[in-house]
């Protein structure tokens, strides 16, 4: 670890922090239909878009309805993306000549960019033609983050509502969020990245002559107006298969600066709009902490991991392999637990040639739902504080209540459910692939390491992150169905019982608060839901950590290597 | 109350029965009603079936099986006995109950007004019987007739007796107490089976015991946890498959068993009886779980003025006289009308007089002095002793009954008069000869530590509504100095009701006390309502508790008792879920030890054998059960410190505590079977 690379780290999170509050004031404005600085020129175009669509702006949704316009959303969303992959040999804008994706791949490329986790089994720039990385990918990297949005807002409505028979109406919260924070953010940003020397084309690729006399393909395309959204609305899905290690996508310390802070910002702020939304911003930057103090403490631990490298080696300056020395180590830890921890999947170096350590904590902070993307991260970090006040609330006395909404036996399952649907796909989808043949083959590496390979692949699927740990070869059949299956599950049992409490909470009276309510802002609050966090969802995965990482690092303190 | 309950916790009429019912909870049917413990059972059925197997086809090493078999049967055992002790508890209260009950005889009214002996037990609701002294009541009913002294103390345990009699307050009788002087005629409320004593029996047996609401979201949880453990678990032969080893089942089921949450899952359903045992014992009843659990979520307490906040009886406080006479001679003339007067206020005057002014209590016999009675009509009582008479009653009273030939000044005795009310107090008259001296200041007394239990109760965010029928200026002075926050001034059961209807639409939870049948929609509309047990059998039905000793006062222990039993449950899971930590750290390094020897970095606690590692978890997973059964019937100890403070105690001893408590036990009895030689 050196001072430069704390220094870097520090100015990163500066910003982030410095951005949630106006971020989040805006955004609040925005989803509570108040005006806004856009207002005059977007205003119109959003009259439009519900006229077109036969939408009562004012007219809310019951959570089952809200659901239902979200699932029905989704469906034509990957519908639509599976038509346009399969199809894109015989549609414009195709001047690679990219012919019809495999059909299996395709389902899972669908599914992952439908859900938000836009994991990539397939490689970019030898696959998808511009028109499906423009209106099929990015498109979906927009709706998808407003979809996690909505689920948010539904659920901060559900709070900060009383006796409401409605959580919101499903399209005009996806609507705005797209138009209104998503849009405007990303050009504004795509315009920076192009000014940094990102390429924004629709050029065939160029054929180079290398200094050896070689023949180079240079891929390039639109990709500056791909990779804004793709970080802003935690997405993670590159352009090319390298992702943000490519210079194309991450020229310069600046876009990669850009494309940190823009990862945590919108996620971040919706914390900020629940405090805002719910009377008492304190409430939100409670949520905030718990996630500041696991982010840093995830940072600290990946740069020590990898500052120090393996000592079986004796080399000094650390674990370098897998890394852009454009970005050193500090840069590429911070990068390593952002991305997983906002539920990115975006990388700028590989994971999979990181310290056993170094490892463990992405793959950790992606199998804790607290640390969640775009709107996931909201309703992740708020299952988990209904857990933590339902256990420990009955300690001061009284039926556990969060923000005056008692915690009773329909939210305690819902829940369960949220915790248990992801969970259960990752356990027993690993379990499957690392016992047949199908799924041991595409593994690289022998040992602790090939299983923390199958692991990291399910858990990035099965909590909408798309992180890749590399060295793995995940765009077979067999790893296509089963991630698909494991994004699917990710997405929807954690959604649909999340968007069953925001109906439950909102229908409650509120309880106003006395000195025998449980306090859910000071510090220990942020212990209390730390604590639970690393206990519950630690405790699912500590079979199988130890199996992975825990045992590779103890091998690796003995000397031994697989 | 505290030594008598660990006294009797350790009662060996309660503990030996409870082992015999232990084994008998053995029964699917009744374990299923504990999610975590059938699974329990589930798979220690299983597991003994394989030992079984192993046993016939002479496998090896089974020694550590039969070993980690038994102590999951006595795991789930364990749980049942926590569940027997807390019943136990309540069956020997029950136990009393049922002899008093025994065959009684009635003596049936018929139409003509004679009556004939029936069993007391073939008495319909409706039925007219007539009880004389030394009879038993054979059943619960309304005294439509008489009145009578009776012996509640079969209900109550409380000796002295009580009047019953006809319309009013005090109309509700309970079968099985007895008449002990003159004679009721009771109307049977209640049909043979379904009396008070009958459900009394019922609810401290804990046989018509419903999970309460929080209870059974517990429950979920629990399962909930049971399923994500389930997950952890099953998946591991695969994982272990991967790295080329395997896992004995027996293994398997050992750290499924200890990851679940056994110990709170064990004792759930002894915290909820023992919640309710300990309102039985404070002599109230609670009807349901559900509202034990109300009472500790109370957030407005609306108590009753008189008999809660203040003394039920008023007391002379002052002599204030009119100018031109003495205190002392005022103080005298009040005394002497007072000597017969035996309600509570005349005694009160008798008192002062003698404490303040030396004045001593005369005879009323030597004195030769004769009493006049208060009546309805005159209001007015006192003595004629010595050819003059003395009066005392309400001011009006006593102005309406001057004698208009004597001129005399009534206006400052009327400004006295309006003082006191304004203090809060309520003045009485006091003429002689148709003379008037002054004023005796009538004074309503509060309860002595009323003010810190109502500061008590702030800190632990219960706002306390006083209900009087006085006007605003007195109830304002009274509440300030009892230190309530709020007041209802002549008040009528409407605006009673209506209040508790403002609290609730504001989210809250309200708990009150009353008797009357007035009471009785204020009763059914608060969410804790507690009748009283000397009140009519309208107010009775309304209300979800009955308090035996009709002390309203007992409404803040009710409120505690309640937090204490949710307290109990937060802080057992909460240690429960901790103790996790220890058992992985115990059992996944000894699991995979065949081939990943690296592992042992993880065995922390440096336990001898993977044997011994896995079997004192599963041991310290049991024995940790009986260990808590004490704290789970006694509860944990609500402090009024605000719910922050109280919160970082209880997480840094239920939750620090959790755990810690399990790497030392584990290493105790790993250190302690190693010793042994049994593994």
């Amino acid at each position: 670890m050196t001072i430069n690379g704390w220094v870097q780290i520090l100015i990163f999170l500066g910003i982030a922090v410095a951005l949630i509050r106006p971020l989040g004031g805006y955004i609040t404005r925005v989803m509570t239909g108040e005006r806004t600085l856009l207002s005059p020129v977007l205003l119109p175009v959003e009259q439009i878009l519900y006229r077109a669509a036969g939408t009562d702006r004012d007219r809310e949704q019951h959570w089952t309805d809200y659901m239902a316009a979200m699932l029905m959303f989704s469906v034509v969303g990957f519908g639509l993306l599976y038509a346009i992959q399969r199809l894109q040999g015989g549609l414009p804008l195709n001047p690679a000549g990219m012919g019809a994706v495999e059909p299996t791949s395709a389902f899972n490329t669908a599914i992952s960019f439908m859900t938000n986790t836009n994991w990539q089994g397939y490689v970019g720039e030898a696959t998808m033609s511009y028109l499906t990385q423009m209106s099929g990918l990015t498109v979906q990297n927009f709706v998808s983050a407003a979809v996690g949005m909505a689920g948010a807002m539904a659920i901060i409505r559900g709070f900060a509502r009383a006796d409401s028979r409605t959580v919101g109406n499903f399209w005009v919260d996806l609507t705005r969020a797209t138009l209104y924070v998503l849009l405007p953010i990303c050009i504004l940003g795509s315009l920076l990245l192009v000014w940094q020397g990102v390429p924004q084309n629709l050029g065939a690729y160029t054929v180079a002559t290398t200094l050896e006399g070689g023949q180079q393909t240079i891929a390039q395309g639109p990709v500056a107006s791909q990779m804004m959204i793709k970080h802003l609305g935690t997405n993670g899905g590159g352009f090319f298969n390298a992702n943000a290690a490519h210079p194309f996508e991450n020229p310069t310390a600046l876009t990669n600066l850009i494309h940190l802070v823009s990862i945590f910002s919108v996620s971040l702020a919706m914390l900020n709009v629940f405090g805002r939304m719910v009377g008492n911003p304190r409430q939100g930057w409670a949520l905030l902490g718990v996630i500041g103090v696991i982010v840093l403490v995830g940072i600290v631990a990946v740069y020590w991991a990898e500052g120090a490298g393996n000592p079986a080696l004796g080399l000094a300056g650390g674990n370098m392999e897998g890394k852009e020395t454009r970005f050193g180590i500090a840069l590429s830890s911070l990068f390593a637990v952002v991305t997983t921890s906002a539920s990115t999947g975006a990388v700028s170096g590989m994971h999979d040639s990181m310290m056993p350590l170094g490892g463990l904590v992405p793959l950790f902070f992606m199998m804790i739902p607290p640390l969640g993307g775009i709107g996931a991260g909201v309703y992740g970090v708020l299952i988990y504080a209904i857990v933590s006040v339902f256990i420990a609330g009955l300690m001061v006395g009284r039926t556990p209540e969060y923000l005056g909404k008692k915690i009773e036996g329909r939210e305690v399952k819902m829940a369960i459910l949220a915790m248990l649907g992801p969970s259960a796909a990752v356990l027993i989808l690993t379990a499957l692939a690392v016992a047949i043949p199908a799924g041991l083959s595409s593994l690289q590496d022998a040992g602790p390491h090939g299983f923390t390979e199958a692991l990291y692949a399910f858990t990035s699927a099965a909590n909408n992150n798309g992180s890749a740990f590399a060295g793995i070869s995940a765009n077979t059949p067999f790893y296509n169905i089963t991630l698909g299956l494991a994004m699917l599950a990710g997405r929807f049992l954690l959604i649909i019982p999340v968007l069953a409490i925001a109906g439950a909470l909102a229908a409650k009276k509120t309880v106003p608060a006395s000195a025998g309510t449980l306090p859910t802002t000071g510090p220990l609050f942020i212990g209390l839901v730390i604590g639970i966090t690393l206990i519950v969802g630690g405790l699912t995965f500590f079979p199988a950590l130890a199996l992975g990482p825990v045992v590779e690092h103890l091998a690796m303190t003995l000397g031994q290597t697989f | 109350m505290d030594q008598s309950n660990s006294a009797r916790m350790f009662d060996a009429r309660i503990l030996v029965p409870a082992i015999g019912d232990a084994f008998r909870k053995l029964d699917p049917r009744s374990l299923a009603r504990n999610p975590v413990m059938f699974v329990v059972a589930v798979v220690s059925a299983l597991t003994t079936v394989l030992l079984l197997r192993d046993l016939l086809t002479g496998a090896e090493r089974t020694g550590f099986s039969v070993q980690v078999v038994a102590w999951l049967w006595f795991t789930v055992l364990f749980a049942n006995f926590a569940e027997a002790v807390a019943e136990g508890r309540g069956k020997a209260q029950a136990e009393s109950l049922r002899r008093t009950r025994s065959e009684t005889q009635a003596k049936l009214l018929s139409e003509g007004g004679d009556f004939r002996i029936v069993p007391g037990n073939s008495l319909k609701p409706g039925d007219v019987v007539l009880v004389e002294p030394g009879d038993i009541i054979p059943s619960d009913g309304e005294v439509i007739a008489g009145v009578a002294s009776v012996n509640e103390a079969a209900i109550t345990g409380e000796s002295a007796p009580v009047i019953r009699e006809s319309g009013g307050d005090r109309s509700a009788v309970t079968g099985g107490t007895q008449v002990l002087s003159d004679w009721i005629k009771v109307r049977i409320t209640a049909a043979a089976g379904s009396t008070f004593i009958d459900k009394m029996i019922a609810l401290v047996e804990g046989a018509e015991r419903q999970k309460a609401p929080n209870e059974i979201a517990l429950n979920i949880l629990l399962a909930g946890m049971t399923l994500i453990f389930v997950l952890a678990v099953v998946t591991i032969p695969s994982f272990a498959g991967y790295a080329g080893g395997q896992v004995p089942v027996i293994v398997l089921v050992a750290l499924f068993v200890t990851l679940i949450p056994t110990t709170i899952g064990a004792l759930l359903s002894a915290i909820g009886i023992a919640g309710m045992d300990r309102l039985v014992r404070f002599n109230v009843l609670a009807m349901s779980g559900r509202a034990v659990e109300a009472a500790g979520d109370v957030d407005t307490l609306l108590l009753d003025k008189t008999g809660t906040i203040t003394l039920g009886n008023r007391q002379a406080a002052e002599f204030r006289p009119l100018r031109g006479i003495t205190e002392l001679e005022l103080a005298d003339a009040a005394q002497l009308a007072s000597l017969a007067d035996e309600t509570p206020e005349g005694r009160s005057i008798t008192v002062l007089a003698k404490e303040k002014y030396g004045i001593r209590g005369r005879d009323m016999a030597s004195l030769n002095a004769q009493f006049v009675p208060f009546t309805a009509q005159t209001r007015i009582s006192g003595v004629d002793v010595d050819g003059s008479s003395i009066r005392k009653g309400a001011v009006e009273a006593v102005l309406r009954q001057l004698d208009p030939t004597i001129r005399q000044d009534t206006r400052e005795l009327q400004r006295i008069a309006d003082d006191i009310a304004k203090q809060g107090g309520t003045p009485l008259a006091v003429v002689r000869d148709g003379r008037l001296l002054g004023v005796i200041y009538l004074k309503d007394i509060v309860k002595g530590g009323i003010r810190e239990r109502f500061a008590e109760l702030r800190r632990m965010g219960i706002r306390t509504v006083m209900i009087t029928g006085d006007n605003p200026m007195t109830a304002a002075a009274i509440a300030a100095e009892a230190g309530v926050d709020d007041f209802l001034a002549q008040a009528t059961p409407e605006m009673k009701l209506d209040l508790i209807r403002q609290e609730q639409a504001k989210g809250k939870l309200v708990a009150m006390c009353g008797d009357g049948t007035n009471d009785a929609p204020a009763l059914a509309q608060a969410d804790v309502g507690v009748a009283m047990n000397t009140g009519t059998v309208a107010a009775r039905e309304a209300g979800n508790m009955v308090d035996l000793d009709s002390d309203p006062t007992k409404l803040i222990e009710v409120v505690e008792i309640g937090k204490q039993l949710l307290m109990t449950r937060g802080a057992l899971t909460t240690f429960s879920i901790a103790n996790d930590i220890a058992k992985y750290f115990a059992i996944i390094p000894a699991m995979f030890l065949a081939f990943y020897p690296q592992l042992s970095g993880l065995n922390v606690m440096g336990l001898a054998s993977p044997e011994s590692a896995i079997l004192s978890a599963i041991i310290f997973n049991a024995l940790i059960i009986v260990a808590l059964i004490p704290l789970s019937l006694q509860g944990v100890k609500y402090r009024a410190i605000g719910a922050g403070a109280l919160l970082s105690r209880n997480l840094l001893v239920y939750g620090l505590g959790g755990i810690l408590v399990p790497f030392a036990g584990i290493k105790f009895i790993d250190m302690a079977i190693s010793a042994m030689g049994l593994v």
